[in-house]
């Protein structure tokens, strides 16, 4: 199939375009919700597979039912009806049980895990990620105090995404999933985005991190991802909520280091004066109350 | 019978329609307004069809080939609202408009006045809705959920819509007021709720749901209307509103609107297994209070569908908990015809094969609703190409396919004609099978990680976006078969007899000839 | 032409052919149209005016035709019970239309505005976004907007006009009881003077709100801008005095129609339609008095 094949030289593409082996556009297989590379991400992935199967199991016992009614009961084959079968109080108990005590089944680990993941408590490390229109912007709190920028849609991406550009797609390295400054976190820690936005309602979701929150004008949501260690690398995802004309192309990239590299890297953007001063105005301007 | 006499004191003779075009537009005919609202229900699904065929064209392959991403955004709102409201809910009022009089053995609609306007109104809603193409700033692009702050953004076009569906409520409000009062007021003597056609019961239930929901999705655009011209801080954060708010109230509205468009196509379902089953339908009661328990249930799960928006945990625990309930009284439904189908003797005319693909899809689609409503699970799946599976699957091939199966089982009764039935046999197959190639491979795209609302995508979901977009012109070409159907039956064809299926199908408008008198059960019939 | 056969038991009356429907439509189409062009700057508030007319025409055309039937007997006793039922859910519809606007109101009371300050699930929006607001309720949010320079407001007390008014309405509750009971005791002249009474006093309940409101603009510095507690305020109290007119003049037009001698004892449906709206405003403003002015 040439679409696999396609898909593979792609993956080849963006490997060597970006640091050979460690980048990962996404861990899904195209068809399939991914696993992921967090805590959570892996349970959510178990709750959605246990759904899953649960459907598909009760879907064979009714679809079978079905299918042997129209295999076994046509007319054209001399069918009879029993016309005195229209009421069974036995029959109506047992599929309103079974589907309860099923649904109660899955309800279960689904509620243990929400309950994880709203616990934010206990972080490592804050972010502030507030949404525009049509980029992201990170604050870094706790240590890392001072450390912010803007990330937008990669202009590669950005020159081929425009109307008739004339540029393939397939040509560009992660077409719409690539930032020119990707959030850089450090793995097998606690970090706790807190996410807002300064216009209309925008959605955070990396999906091999599991989760996805709104950032909402004047409110401040709180999630929580800690990405196994080992899994370092980039993570791509974008924005999951309707915001206007470029929704579309506000991306999300992740970047996981070690937490050495991280600290590192930290140390790096704070020797920057040029960024620290960047950062003090912007500061200043998310400072202001938000009016329309 | 000493009855209608007093209509001969009015204008034209009772008994035969005006002539012309004022027959359509001041009738009181319950017929007519059916037909009327059916036409514009066809119309409107075209509409929407079409601008559908356009979303799918430009994700036909990644990159940006035809529209503006503007535009786009313009083109899913507008096809959502004309689906919803101009095709989907006209379609089931236009339905009981024409069945429940004749259901229930009434001479017409309890308030035939108000049931002309009632249909009246729509073609001028949709009329300023579709106008907003033409005005400056485009129209409207925020998504038919219309969410605030994104949705007041909106240009000219703003106040247009929201005037648009304040109109679209007035007329389904007043439609569901006449459904009510007919069926509690009007049945003949000895129909009993109890003896009533399922298709009566499950549309007075969601006339209820009208009634009670409408007026909020009213309130709700009326206060972003004066978000955005006067000045009130409704969805405001700083002045100490939310824009969470007017999600809660939406849905509020919005859950229930979802079971409007399918407790009517239940009812449906319900008339039609039977008869080609040839076989009572199983556990009517149960049939009912499902339906009840639904509607009821409806009212409580709003909150499903804004589980990313920070709720605290209790709340989505509750709202999780609740919504998985709504699948206990569906899956009874589902069970129920499959039991009723159990030691039938089955045929296969055009609507028995569309009750049973209902069957099978709208169940799938019920399927990966009861997942959605995991809530960690949804954390994945929100705003992903697996909801917009899960929704197409419970209309297109739920609601959408039910009203195809009744207009093939009651057509015959209105035109009084048979229709083509290996043109609609070819209909069938071929949307049902192109309907799988443009919805399924969406649960994969959704799973795989592609947001919604978004007019060109990654590479990685190049695939099955093509495949999908292939599927929607196949079901949208396959469309125009249903068209040329209706249409040459309307137009004459093999004389319907009164029962027009040997299946022998209950119901008291198999006792009228086809096609049904202008005037029917003016004496008014005995119900044993 | 003569009637003399029109009413007979077992015969619902279906009108025919009826030019209001589609007028109303087009009515409801200018109305809108007039507004948009109003709210869009297109034209100038005068747009409102043709739908205003048409509308005003509509109801006079559509339900004088009503009552010419109603007068002419021909209604019989399923379609009185089809009208009453009508009215009912028509009257549940307005109820849910308020429940938006109440639910709004709780919605922002008990939690956007605690969250905004700190409270509950959202710790970090006080911290980050508005770290000086303590909200409390009346509130007009974390920026204070409004249309004093210093963000301040004062809201209406309860116990001046809000609870004159109460009084009023829960008085004309009472007269238009009274008259119900006068018409099916037959006593038309009492009917007359307590159903004028009523309508008197759902005016003069009108007239008072405007005073309110006058005093509220210029005074409290309390306008549909000053934030959440504006927007309520006057989106629930302004529903609601517009339904009060509508109810007064509607309680006009029958007290017209009792000078003209319509109705009689046992068939007055318009007159209990008419009640019952009157009731439902009543009971609506009991909700707004307790929710918005007191507590
Ligand atoms: C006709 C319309 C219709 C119907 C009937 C349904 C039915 C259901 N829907 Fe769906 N839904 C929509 C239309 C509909 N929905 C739309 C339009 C949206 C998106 C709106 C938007 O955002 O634009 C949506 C979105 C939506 C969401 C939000 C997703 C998100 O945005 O994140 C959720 C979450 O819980 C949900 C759940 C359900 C459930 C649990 C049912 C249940 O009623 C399904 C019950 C049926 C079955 C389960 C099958 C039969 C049962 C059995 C065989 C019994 C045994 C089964 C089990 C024990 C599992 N729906
Ligand atoms: C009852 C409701 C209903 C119905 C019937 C449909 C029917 C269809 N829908 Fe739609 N849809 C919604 C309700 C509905 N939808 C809603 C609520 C949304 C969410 C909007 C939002 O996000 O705000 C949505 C969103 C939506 C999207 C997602 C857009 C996005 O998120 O970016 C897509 C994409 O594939 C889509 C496709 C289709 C298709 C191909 C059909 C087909 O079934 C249509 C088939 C019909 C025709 C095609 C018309 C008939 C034929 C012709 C006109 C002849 C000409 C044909 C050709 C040229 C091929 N719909
Ligand atoms: Cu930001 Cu969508
Ligand atoms: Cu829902």
């Amino acid at each position: 199939m040439s679409g696999i094949s396609r898909r593979i030289a792609n993956r080849c593409l963006a490997a060597a375009g970006f640091l050979a082996g460690a980048a990962q556009a996404n861990t899904s297989n195209g068809y399939n919700l991914p696993v992921g590379v967090t805590d959570l991400s892996v349970d959510i992935h178990h709750i959605h597979m246990q759904g899953f199967w649960w459907c598909v199991a009760i879907a064979v016992v009714v679809f079978g039912a079905m299918i042997f009614s129209l295999l076994k009961f046509r007319k054209s084959q001399g069918a009879v009806p029993d016309t005195t079968m229209v009421h069974s109080t036995k029959a109506e108990i047992i599929w309103t049980v079974i589907p309860v005590i099923i649904l109660v089944i899955m309800a279960v680990p689904a509620a243990a895990t929400l309950i994880k993941i709203e616990d934010t408590r206990n972080s490592e490390l804050s972010i502030r990620v507030t949404g525009y229109q049509w980029k992201w912007q990170y604050q870094y709190m706790d240590a890392a105090e001072g450390v912010g920028y803007f990330s937008t849609l990669s202009d590669d991406s950005n020159e081929a995404r425009q109307l008739n550009s004339g540029i393939d797609p397939q040509s560009v390295p992660n077409y719409l999933q690539s930032v020119d400054k990707p959030l850089v976190i450090p793995s097998g820690t606690k970090v706790r985005l807190l996410l807002t936005s300064q216009d209309v309602i925008h959605a955070w979701w990396v999906p091999d991190f599991g989760m996805k929150r709104d950032a909402i004008p004047g409110f401040v949501n709180e999630m929580w991802i800690r990405v196994a260690a080992g899994k370092e690398g980039f993570y791509r995802g974008q924005c999951a909520e309707l915001c206007g004309r470029d929704h579309g192309f506000m991306p999300i990239v992740v970047e996981v280091k070690t937490p050495d590299d991280f600290k590192q890297w930290v140390g790096a953007q704070k020797a920057d004066a040029k960024q620290a001063a960047f950062d003090s105005a912007l500061h200043a301007q998310t400072a202001q109350v938000i009016t329309r | 019978m000493a009855h209608a006499s007093a209509e001969h004191a009015h204008d034209d003779h009772p008994d035969q329609p005006a002539t012309g075009i004022k027959r359509w537009l001041f009738t009181t005919n319950h017929k007519d307004i059916g037909t009327m609202y059916l036409v514009f229900s066809l119309i409107m699904f075209f509409i929407g069809g079409a601008m559908a065929m356009v979303i799918r064209a430009e994700l036909f392959k990644p990159g940006l080939q035809l529209v503006d991403p503007l535009f786009y955004n313009s083109m899913t709102t507008n096809h959502a609202l004309v689906m919803i409201f101009g095709a989907v809910m006209p379609a089931f009022v236009g339905l009981a408009n024409w069945m429940v009089p004749l259901q229930i053995g009434a001479p017409d609609m309890a308030l035939p006045r108000m049931n002309n306007f009632s249909f009246w109104i729509l073609p001028f809603a949709f009329t300023l809705m579709i106008l907003t193409f033409f005005v400056p700033g485009g129209a409207a692009a925020g998504g038919w959920t219309l969410y605030p702050p994104l949705s007041i953004q909106g240009g000219d076009s703003f106040p247009m819509v929201i005037f648009a569906i304040h109109m679209m409520g007035i007329s389904s409000i007043m439609g569901a007021i006449n459904v009510i009062v007919t069926i509690v007021n009007m049945r003949a003597p000895g129909m009993t709720l109890l003896k009533m056609p399922l298709f009566c019961w499950t549309w007075l239930i969601t006339a209820y749901l009208l009634i009670a929901v409408m007026p909020v999705l009213a309130g709700s655009v009326t206060m972003l209307l004066t978000d955005h011209f006067f000045k009130t801080s409704f969805f405001n954060a700083a002045g100490g509103g939310d824009p969470v708010m007017f999600q809660h109230i939406f849905w509020f509205f919005g859950h229930p609107e979802v079971y409007i468009m399918i407790l009517p196509a239940f009812g449906i379902v319900s008339e039609i297994l039977p008869t080609f089953s040839r076989k009572p339908l199983f556990g009517y009661d149960s049939m009912v209070y499902a339906t009840a328990s639904i509607a009821f249930l409806s009212f409580i799960v709003w909150a499903h569908h804004m589980f990313t928006v920070g709720m605290p945990l209790a709340a989505q625990l509750f709202f999780m908990l609740s919504t998985m309930l709504i699948a206990v009284p569906t899956g009874v439904k589902v069970f129920n015809w499959t039991a009723t189908m159990w030691r039938g003797s089955l045929s296969f005319e055009p609507p028995m094969l569309f009750a049973i693909a209902f069957l099978f899809l709208f169940t799938i689609g019920g399927f990966s609703g009861v997942m959605l409503a995991f809530v960690p699970a949804d954390f994945q799946y929100q705003d992903t190409y697996f909801v917009v599976a899960h929704f197409h699957y419970v209309l297109v091939p739920g609601a959408v396919f039910a009203i195809m199966a009744a207009v093939y089982y009651w057509l015959p009764k209105w035109t009084g004609h048979m229709y083509n039935m290996t043109l609609a046999n070819w209909h069938f197959w071929l949307s049902t099978i192109f309907v799988n190639v443009l919805f399924f491979p969406q649960h994969f795209l959704g799973l795989a990680g592609m947001p919604r609302r978004i007019p060109d995508y990654a590479v990685q979901f190049a695939d099955w976006n093509m495949v999908s977009s292939i599927g929607a012109f196949g079901f949208g070409l396959s469309q125009i078969l249903f068209a040329i159907v209706v249409i040459q039956c309307a137009r004459g064809g093999k004389k319907a007899t009164a029962q027009v299926w040997d299946a022998n199908p209950r119901g008291l408008e198999w006792t009228l000839p086809s096609p049904a008198p202008y005037h029917s059960f003016q004496s008014v019939p005995e119900v044993k | 032409m003569s009637d003399a056969h029109a009413q007979s038991a077992d015969s619902y009356y279906i009108p025919h052919g009826s030019p209001w429907p589609i007028f109303g439509s087009v009515t409801l189409f200018t109305l809108m149209g007039g507004a948009i062009s109003a709210l869009n700057g297109w034209l100038p508030a005068w747009s409102l005016v043709p739908g205003f007319v048409m509308l005003c025409l509509l109801f006079i055309f559509w339900f004088s035709t009503v009552i010419g039937e109603n007068q002419r007997g021909l209604y019989n006793l399923a379609v009185d019970r089809s009208f009453r039922m009508g009215m009912m859910w028509f009257i549940f519809s307005e109820v849910m239309f308020f429940a938006a606007f109440f639910g709004a109101l709780f919605y922002a009371r008990e939690l956007a505005v605690p969250w905004l300050s700190g409270n509950g699930v959202k710790v970090f929006t006080k911290m980050l976004l508005w770290n000086d607001y303590a909200g409390s309720w009346p509130s007009n949010g974390p920026s204070a907007l409004g249309p004093r320079a210093n963000g301040s407001f004062e809201t209406v007390p309860a116990l001046g006009l809000p609870a004159i008014n109460t009084a009023i309405l829960l008085a004309s509750s009472v007269t238009i009881t009274i008259a119900h009971h006068a018409l099916i005791a037959g006593h038309r002249g009492q009917v007359k003077f307590f159903l004028a009474l009523t309508f008197l006093l759902g005016f003069t309940f009108v007239g008072f709100q405007a005073m309110e409101y006058h005093e509220a603009y210029t005074e409290l510095g309390l306008t549909l801008g000053t934030g959440i507690y504006g927007s309520t305020f006057f989106m629930l109290t302004g529903f609601h005095g517009m339904h009060v007119t509508l109810g007064a003049i509607m309680l006009t037009v029958i007290w017209f129609r009792i000078m003209r001698g319509h109705f009689t004892p046992q068939r007055h449906f318009a007159f209990e339609a008419v009640a019952w709206y009157w009731h439902f405003v009543d009971v609506v403003w009991l909700g707004l008095f307790i929710f918005v002015y007191w507590l």
